[in-house]
């Protein structure tokens, strides 16, 4: 990926970027390439460096090292207002003082566009956003998800090569957000723009993301699709980061291929699978298990062949529709373990304090190195 | 002391009585003032000789009104003139302040801040003098050594508009400054974005944005300027503004023509201070 | 952004406006004025460097008895403008609710939009021998003949606290409003009652604007001419008269600027002892 051919495919590509403040490193030496009309988000918690990285690439930081390239020409020294990107602002950024209309045309009368052509290419823009009457409207009287849509309207009415949005759903309420996911989505595929997407929050990632790119302390932890990266975590960030998951720290007792004996500190048993390389007996390790991998049932002998199981008492049901769980305690060691109610309605009068036999296969446990993670990382996992 | 909290209703008799009296003597002056500006006799004061607008509209003596007092009225144009420029330079140079100290770093930022402050606090009479004095040394030193004298640095207009400006503009650049300081600057930056260019930015989005300060400052400065004594007192030459030529008349002994130049200033006053408080309005719900 | 010498360039011409008022209008002339006022002139057109100036003021008795009464009505208009405006900001900003709350607080600023000279003509109609006052006092039994109301201390600090009130009233109702309810409530929850919770939560919330109010209450009455020489006559002995004096009337300006110099001394420390004693910055208190 170092040579990078002069005609390209990807609409934007980092090399080595680098970006330090003071002696702190909020870019640490990222390269990646964005394939032309994708949607690629960049998932991270607060200070894992993705809005630096995202402020490089709009032209309002410029990189210490490494060269970024929009349509294979360098963007290096390019200042913002001469690149082929337009970017979505976290709070949207629309200009008050203008009504709907005028903050679409902004850019195209900036472009020296003809006074006579702006109209029409706003109503257009208009249209395909399916506000057509918005605009002689201000901006004040525009619900959120309206103000969302012109804000992307503004940017996509001037074709820019790539549309960067800075987490512009942090600020709505969660069932027009739900919503709004849906509709980023349709937007990018109507207008076949590559969207670079930056957000804290896993499951826009998910939803809406052809590849997502996991970030961390100014570093890709994993590059993939959201399958990827939630069935095939690489790291123990990852695994921690996409989805929910219970966690267990213990240290390897045995191994044999890729089957590892983990022996927790509470005395607890488990068998995982490595999904680190470099895994060796005494390691400090972490296993990952999905809540919905674990699988539950009154008796034992339903548990049969199943490589862990634990038995447990109820601690409190989480009831959540669909999404159901039950949080189990292990009398032993004192873990509470999330596990998925299954949807047949077998469960549906489980009470706090029942006994529940749980197992997971050997297959849905993937062990890590162990993480080191700052306690406002853990917070965020969560 | 507050609705929520129970009070007797002989307290709350009195508090409001107290309010009112309050008002009563905040307006009572300006009212006599008004009213006495329409007593058809020599002297502001009672008895009440009957209703009159000569005060206003009279051609001849003894009771010249304001509008044909050739005095009154050249003091109101030499006082929109000097209003004029106060208010565009104090206006001007607040705005470049307002973005230096809200925007920029550079060295001894908080002194050169405390010493723009600095001018409020310092008596406007004493700033008239220190110019008077400067102004005075300047053009005896150009005097001296190039033989040129600097007519226009005499006591005159050019010192009262460069007194008043140098405390009117730390007003200017304090409401200015406020209203900057909410200003997003991701707007600017999404300018930017849409391809202007710096400075079109800031003439497409940030100075709109500062549009009610821009005005609000400017109504204050006209009027702290139009109203200003101490400062002008100390630098006035021979063409006075109406508060220098009103002063020597009250000196002398008042007439009705008074009252009725301070009507005039308390309508045109009146409805610049509610324009002001109206923008102010807007700039609180934004 | 790349082109580094851009900004620079924007920061030089932002900033020279700026150097060129301070230094040019304020420092330069202040350091002047200074410079003026340890001047002395020992004959005609032949001046020292010396304290004389100074001395003089000293050695004069009226100097400095009308430089102390200055200081010491300037402090007492102070004391009587916070007195009287406490209560009606407290009402204004806690009792009154809504619209009622706008339209006292813009009455109580509508009177200063108006120019101070007019205000003091107000004053000198109500107050003198033939004025509305004495006329009516008259008409009302209450007195067989003129009463003269002008010229007198107390008329000199009525005008004052009349044209300094706005600039106690805004600060203090700006302070109070932000003092949410729910901690005098507290209060009074707590067990305390009118008087204690006013002590020891209103007033020491209220301190900041309580401090600026009366700072820049004492400077102006400190600096006015225009109430002192109207209400209180040819005798009303105020500092910035002496000044006018040595300037205008007889042309001493050496004499002047030494006198100026003083209640530039006397402003500034009390500004400073008040910023002191309430621990606060002059930037935070005026801006």
């Amino acid at each position: 990926m170092s040579s990078s051919p002069r005609t390209s495919d990807f609409d934007l590509e980092c090399h080595n970027i680098t970006k330090r403040f003071g002696d702190f490193t909020a870019v640490d030496d990222i390269s990646f390439s964005i394939p032309k009309g994708s949607f690629f988000s960049i998932l991270g918690p607060s200070g894992c460096g993705k809005t630096t990285l995202l402020r490089m690439m709009a032209g309002f930081l410029e990189p210490d090292s490494g060269d970024l390239r929009i349509k294979g020409k360098s963007m290096v020294g390019v200042p913002p207002n001469k690149r082929p990107v337009n970017m979505v602002f976290q709070h949207l950024a629309l200009f008050p003082m203008m009504t709907v209309e005028e903050n679409i045309a902004y850019g195209l009368k900036r472009q020296g566009m003809p006074k006579a052509d702006i109209p029409a290419k706003v109503k257009s823009a208009l249209e395909r956003i399916s506000l057509p009457d918005a605009g002689p409207k201000r901006i004040d009287q525009l619900s959120g998800g309206q103000k969302q849509r012109i804000a992307i309207a503004r940017c996509l009415v001037l074709d820019p090569d790539v549309l960067l949005l800075d987490e512009p759903l942090g600020a709505l309420d969660l069932k027009l957000r739900e919503h709004m996911k849906v509709e980023l989505k349709q937007l990018q595929h109507n207008f076949d723009t590559t969207f670079v997407y930056i957000t804290h929050d896993q499951s826009e990632a998910l939803v809406m993301s052809d590849q997502v790119a996991v970030m961390n302390h100014g570093v890709f932890e994993q590059v993939g699709t959201p399958q990827e990266l939630y069935y095939k975590p690489k790291t123990a960030f990852v695994a921690g980061f996409v989805g929910d998951t219970n966690r267990w720290s213990g240290s390897i007792k045995g191994m044999s291929g890729n089957e590892v004996q983990v022996e927790t500190k509470d005395g607890l048993k488990l068998v995982a699978t490595a999904a680190d390389q470099n895994l060796a007996k005494g390691q400090n390790v972490d296993i990952f298990v999905r809540p919905e991998s674990v699988v539950i049932s009154r008796k034992s002998d339903a548990l049969v062949g199943i490589e862990n199981t634990i038995k447990g008492n109820v601690e409190s049901v989480l009831f959540d529709g669909a999404n159901s769980r039950v949080l189990v305690r292990d009398p032993s060691s004192g873990d509470k373990i999330m596990v998925t109610l299954p949807q047949t309605g077998e469960f549906n009068d489980l009470q706090a304090g029942q006994e529940l036999h749980l197992g997971w296969r050997l297959a849905q446990a993937k062990c890590f190195d162990t993480l080191a993670m700052s306690a406002e990382q853990l917070a965020d996992m969560s | 002391m507050i609705p929520s909290i129970p009070q007797s209703r002989a307290f709350k008799g009195v508090y409001a009585a107290y309010i009112s009296v309050f008002f009563l003597y905040l307006l009572i002056p300006l009212l006599v003032v008004a009213v006495f500006a329409f007593n058809d006799a020599m002297f502001p004061s009672l008895p009440w000789k009957g209703f009159t607008f000569d005060w206003f509209f009279s051609s001849t003596e003894p009771k010249l009104g304001i509008f044909h007092d050739s005095t009154i009225m050249e003091g109101i144009g030499v006082s929109l003139f000097v209003a004029f420029w106060v208010t565009v330079l104090s206006v001007f140079v607040g705005t470049c302040n307002a973005f230096l100290f809200e925007r920029k770093n550079f060295p001894f930022k908080n002194f050169l801040y405390v010493l723009m402050i600095l001018p409020l606090v310092i008596p406007g009479i004493i700033l008239g003098i220190s110019m008077l004095v400067f102004s005075n040394t300047v053009v005896n030193g150009v005097e001296n050594v190039f033989g040129y004298e600097m007519e226009f640095l005499r006591p005159g207009l050019v010192l009262v508009i460069l007194g008043q400006f140098s405390f009117i503009t730390t007003i200017a650049t304090l409401v200015i400054s406020a209203r900057l300081r909410k200003f997003d600057i991701s707007l600017e930056e999404a300018a930017l974005n849409l391809g202007a260019s710096h400075l079109t930015a800031v003439r497409t989005i940030t100075l709109p944005y500062l549009k009610p300060a821009l005005f609000g400052a400017g109504i204050v400065a006209f009027l702290m300027s139009f109203e200003n004594f101490n400062t002008t007192l100390m630098l006035v030459g021979s063409d006075a503004p109406l508060t220098i030529t009103m002063f020597d008349r009250l000196k002398e002994g008042s007439t009705p023509a008074l009252n009725a130049v301070s009507l005039l200033l308390m309508i045109v006053s009146a409805i610049l201070a509610i324009t002001s408080i109206f923008l102010q309005r807007e700039k609180g719900q934004k | 952004m790349t082109n580094k010498t851009a900004p620079k360039l924007g920061l030089i011409l932002l900033m020279a406006p700026l150097l060129i008022w301070l230094f040019a209008l304020i420092l330069l002339p202040h350091v002047d004025m200074f410079m003026l006022s340890i001047t002395e002139k020992v004959a005609p057109r032949v001046y020292e460097t010396g304290l004389g100036n100074y001395g003089e003021f000293f050695a004069e008795p009226l100097y400095w008895n009308t430089y102390a009464r200055t200081a010491i009505m300037s402090i007492l208009t102070t004391i009587v403008t916070l007195v009287i405006a406490f209560p009606v900001s407290y009402y204004i900003a806690k009792m009154l609710r809504g619209r009622m709350k706008a339209v006292l607080f813009v009455l109580c600023l509508l009177p200063f939009w108006v120019s101070e000279l007019v205000r003091t003509f107000g004053w000198m109609i109500l107050l003198r021998e033939t004025g509305i006052i004495s006329t009516f006092l008259q008409w009302a039994g209450l007195a067989d003949q003129p009463i003269e109301m002008l010229y007198t201390d107390a008329t000199i600090v009525v005008g004052l606290v009349y044209t300094s009130m706005l600039f106690m009233v805004v600060p203090l109702v700006t302070t109070l409003e932000s003092l949410d309810d729910s901690y005098i409530e507290a209060g009074y929850d707590l067990g305390g009652n009118g008087f204690t919770v006013m002590r020891e939560i209103v007033i020491p919330h209220a301190m900041p604007g309580i401090v600026s109010g009366c700072i820049v209450v004492f400077m102006l009455s400190l600096g006015n001419y225009l109430t002192p020489i109207l209400l209180g006559g040819k005798d009303s002995l105020w500092f910035t008269e002496q000044i006018y004096a040595q300037f205008i009337t007889r042309f001493n300006w050496e004499q002047g600027a030494a006198f100026g110099f003083l209640l530039l001394i006397l402003s500034s420390l009390i500004v400073w002892g008040g910023l002191k004693l309430s621990r606060q910055t002059l930037s935070e208190t005026m801006g």
